[in-house]
């Protein structure tokens, strides 16, 4: 097995037992900032103290889900979109798990639109975090259901003619618990926001504002990846609990960034227990392994 | 009891505790078996928002240490083939059943049919082999779905139980073995440490043991076509041995997977092949033909994937001339007619569905083959 290591002249990074090491160099272009986000899902892991056993990340198809690839926990890299469906049934077969998905906006929203609303609703116990680079990356940048109106893509190369979604509002709509959004520039806020969101019980959103200089920024003539990160913050304006109806991504004016919810609301399970008048963890030590001689 | 409830039942005797699906006639009566039951016993059921999630979510049950199923019908079975292929590139055990009616599109929703066999075999994009069984009765659907959790289980992939609307809704006694008479598989468990073990190095008969999420493994699970660690490989070298293996561990236990029911095969002269609801109009008619003095035989699959080649190919010689009886428009009749080698001539019984086949229609066909000069 190689390792980070081998190569000359790295140190450890505080990160590497969260790694797959042996994996890296990572797949992500230059100035990308899924690397930035990726980070901070991994320093709020290591941050709630858990078993790194008990998490596991899920994610669908695209730059982002490409993460699954590199974290040492249980992870899974499933069909494009169908991250939170397969998540869902990972949590519910074994409930004590930490689910964090991680997919792009494209995944999630577009092919996936249809699973997201309803893991939503059904207020799964899971944390999504979205990374929204306003167009399809790993396919050399079409249009998204997240692309700004006049946007370039190669599929809209006079501007997009199509309003994006609100993805925090549309998150809040559907029942999420907790809905942030963060630029990939504004690391401390990322980085809590996305431990908060871990740490919430019920579905969980996190979007971060992430510069894809590859694809988007170089069609749209928005300079280095550098000139982008700080093109995003300066753009960006605080804005913590407003109605995330009023939470508008426009990267022409501004983009409202802050946490919009953090509500309490009961889960899947909590319902489930309930109208079945059953107890899960009691079922659980009833059946230790769900089936006999599992 | 009725077919679809048979499932349900045979299901949880097999330790089946998660079940997702959508409602489609006519495979409702799986989903809302399920919903009642499983709650009693410790399970889960959840209605997803569409056939897509349903086997998405049984995916993920199974690797959360779950035995898993949900079931569906030709509309819905078209939906789940992206996650089938998932299913079998990572070698994730679960079952669908799949309660045949007659397509294309919404089709005839409340009526027979047998037309998705070829859709079961090939339905998901790329090279793969498949499991998939035909329940005749209420009692083989109870039979076959604690099969085709073990062999879910031994051979680590979604397999498909192709029933159809007769058998779903055909009220029949099924008797429920005692549970120490049951046959339970169950994956095979890794034995060696997390730094030793590589989730995709198969043992001697080409199966890996699988560690399940939370079990400490800390295991990598992708449909990218993936290397021995379960990482992506992205080059031809990789896609064969993946590929290879995944074909194999099918193809060289075919003779472990495959079952048929022969009817007086031994003298046959005339040989019907059959399966599924089909496979009873099939075996009035051999029996009608052999009261007429007609030396008829019958070859009922109960495995329809994989077909079986070997079988086929030994009768066939020996043979004036092999009939499939199938509701479509002939479909396994083609995989008759390959294995058979040109030994024997082919022919198919068969409509188009929306009803089963009369027996007189296929002994009408012994007949003539029968009396037929070679």
């Amino acid at each position: 097995m190689t390792t980070a290591k081998a190569v000359k002249n790295v140190p450890p990074h505080p990160m590497d037992g969260l790694l797959r090491t042996e994996r890296i160099p990572h797949i992500w272009c230059p100035g990308c900032g899924i690397g930035t986000v990726f980070s901070a899902v991994l320093a709020a892991i290591k941050n709630t103290g858990w078993d790194p056993n008990t998490i596991a990340m899920v994610s669908g198809i695209g730059c982002t889900g490409r993460m699954a690839g590199y974290i040492r926990l249980d992870s899974f890299h499933t069909t494009h979109g169908r991250a939170l469906p397969f998540a869902t049934g990972l949590k519910l077969a074994k409930p004590d798990t930490k689910v964090i998905i991680v997919s792009g906006d494209g995944d999630l929203f577009a092919i996936g639109g249809n699973h997201f609303i309803h893991a939503a609703r059904r207020n799964m116990d899971m944390t999504v975090v979205c990374v929204n680079n306003f167009n399809y990356g790993m396919t050399g940048g079409q249009q998204a259901p997240s692309t700004p109106l006049g946007a370039k893509t190669t599929t809209t190369v006079n501007g997009s003619p199509e309003e994006p979604f609100n993805l925090c509002d549309l998150a809040a709509t559907c029942g999420a618990t907790y809905v942030a959004r963060w630029t990939a520039m504004q690391v401390r806020s990322l980085r809590s926001s996305i431990s908060e969101a871990l740490e919430k019980r019920g579905f969980s959103f996190v979007e971060v504002i992430t510069p894809c200089p590859s694809s988007f920024g170089r069609r749209n003539r928005m300079g280095t990846a550098l000139e982008m990160m700080k093109f995003y913050q300066g753009r960006s304006v605080i804005r913590s609990d407003i109605d995330p109806s009023e939470a508008v991504v426009d990267i022409d004016r501004e983009i409202v960034v802050g946490k919009f919810v953090d509500i309490e609301r009961p889960t899947f399970m909590d319902h489930y227990e309930k109208v079945n008048r059953l107890n899960l963890p009691q079922w659980r030590a009833m059946h230790p392994d769900h089936q006999k001689g599992r | 009891m009725n077919g679809d409830e048979a499932c349900c039942e045979a299901a949880l005797a097999a330790g089946c505790r998660f079940f997702a699906g959508y409602p489609i006639t006519p495979a409702t009566e799986v989903a809302e078996s399920m919903s009642r039951r499983l709650p009693e016993i410790g399970g889960i059921y959840i209605q997803m928002e569409d056939e897509i999630a349903s086997m998405a979510a049984i995916l993920g049950a199974s690797w959360g240490g779950v035995k898993s199923m949900t079931s569906t019908s030709g509309p819905g079975f078209s939906l789940m083939m992206e996650n089938i292929g998932l299913g079998i590139c990572t070698e994730t055990p679960c079952v669908v059943c799949n309660v045949q009616r007659a397509g294309p599109s919404t089709g005839l929703p409340t009526l027979v049919a047998q037309g998705d066999m070829m859709q079961a075999r090939w339905g998901s994009h790329g090279h793969y082999e498949i499991i998939a069984l035909s329940p005749s009765s209420p009692q083989e659907m109870f039979d076959f779905t604690i099969r085709a959790f073990n062999l879910s289980e031994y051979y680590r992939l979604p397999v498909i139980l192709l029933a159809d609307e007769t058998i779903g809704h055909m009220n029949e006694r099924v008797v429920i073995p005692q549970e120490e008479d049951i046959e339970i598989v169950n994956r095979r468990k890794p034995t060696v440490s997390r730094e030793d073990y590589l989730p995709y190095e198969a043992d001697a008969d080409g199966i890996a043991p699988m560690a399940n999420c939370g079990d400490g493994y800390r295991i990598h699970v992708t449909g990218l076509t993936h290397d021995d660690r379960g990482y992506p490989a992205m080059d031809a070298k990789a896609q064969e041995k993946m590929i290879s293996r995944l074909v194999d561990k099918i193809r060289k236990n075919r003779d472990k997977i495959i079952r048929t029911q022969n009817l007086y095969l031994d003298d046959a002269e005339v040989v019907v092949v059959s399966y599924g609801i089909s496979a009873r109009s099939a075996m009035q008619a051999v029996r009608d033909a052999r009261n007429e003095g007609i030396k008829a035989g019958l070859i009922k699959l109960d495995t329809v994937w994989p077909f079986p080649e070997e079988l086929i190919r030994s009768v066939a010689p020996r043979t004036r001339a092999m009939i499939m009886a199938e509701i479509n428009g002939g479909q396994m009749a083609l995989e008759l007619e390959r294995s058979a080698g040109g030994a024997c001539p082919v022919s198919l019984v068969s409509n188009l569905g929306g009803k089963i086949l009369h027996p007189g229609l296929i002994l009408n066909a012994v007949a003539k083959a029968a009396t037929e000069k070679p």
